[in-house]
């Protein structure tokens, strides 16, 4: 195929999707804060899947030590991810909408960010900023759900990766024990896996 | 008795924060709810955990 259109798209993903799911998930509008290891993959697969409109933030640049796990390439090395990850999208869906805000997340500007979102994936490394998150958001938007990750560090059993419903409206996908305190490192396989568990949450809160 | 992650334990009348630094929580790292609520930082110290609570802790560890 020498000239993908738009069309060539949508038929590709009904054909596969089926037009209900498709339909949905096109008119789905969902947020991603923090876009490492984790935001970078769900970003990936939700893109994939046919979400309509992805909302990505993140304060930081591509750097050497993202290429062992991240969506990243070598030459987004310096660039903001908001930049480079929504380049990387529209090499995968040209139609797709993303709109990026490079930005540090905080306390006090979280619920002004993410506020109109009905699901919001928490993707941050940094577990003060998760924490800060929930306690955020969750009160101050009462009709939102989080998805959030804690957990994925190292090699372990890849299966003591789960999704629980751990608060009403809150999913947390990882292992809970895991972390970088441990000593073991953050790889490619089991962040991929924890993103994979969180994006697939998505699409079930978008589609069930 | 109130049930703290889904465990029945003798907590009542104990006040929040007491209870999580008798199971050695360190607050930056976590979220607490009560009855379907999240509680605020700013309110661990005042909680007082009642008989019937349904009270989740979460904890984060770094990574992502």
């Amino acid at each position: 195929m020498d000239f993908l259109t738009r069309e060539d798209m949508e038929n590709m993903m009904i054909e596969r999707h089926t037009k209900k799911v498709y339909e949905t998930l096109k008119q789905a509008r969902v947020a991603i804060a923090g876009l490492g290891g984790l935001g970078s993959h769900i970003a990936a697969a939700l893109t994939r899947a046919g979400v309509g409109y992805l909302y990505l933030v993140d304060f930081d640049k591509v750097d050497i030590s993202n290429l062992n796990r991240q969506y990243y390439r070598s030459c987004h090395l310096g660039r903001y991810k908001t930049d480079a990850l929504k380049e990387e999208l529209k090499g995968i869906n040209p139609w797709a909408e993303i709109e990026t805000n490079t930005i540090r997340v905080t306390e006090e500007n979280a619920t002004q960010l993410f506020g109109q979102f009905s699901i919001v994936c928490e993707a941050f490394d940094n577990p003060e900023a998760k924490a800060m998150l929930v306690n955020t958001l969750l009160p101050q938007c009462p009709s939102m759900k989080l998805v959030g990750a804690s957990g994925m560090a190292g090699y372990d059993d890849a299966n003591l990766i789960r999704t629980e419903k751990v608060m009403n409206r809150f999913y947390l996908c990882g292992d809970k024990k895991n972390g970088i305190e441990t000593g073991n490192c953050l790889m490619a396989p089991r962040v991929m896996i924890c993103a994979g568990h969180q994006a697939n949450k998505v699409l079930e809160l978008l589609l069930k | 008795m109130a049930r703290i992650n889904g465990i029945e334990e003798s907590a009542d009348g104990m006040m929040l924060s007491e209870l999580l630094d008798k199971k050695g929580y360190s607050k930056r790292f976590i979220a607490v709810e009560c009855n379907g609520e999240i509680i605020p930082k700013s309110c661990y110290e005042n909680y007082k955990i009642q008989k019937d609570d349904q009270i989740e802790i979460v904890h984060f560890v770094g990574g992502g």
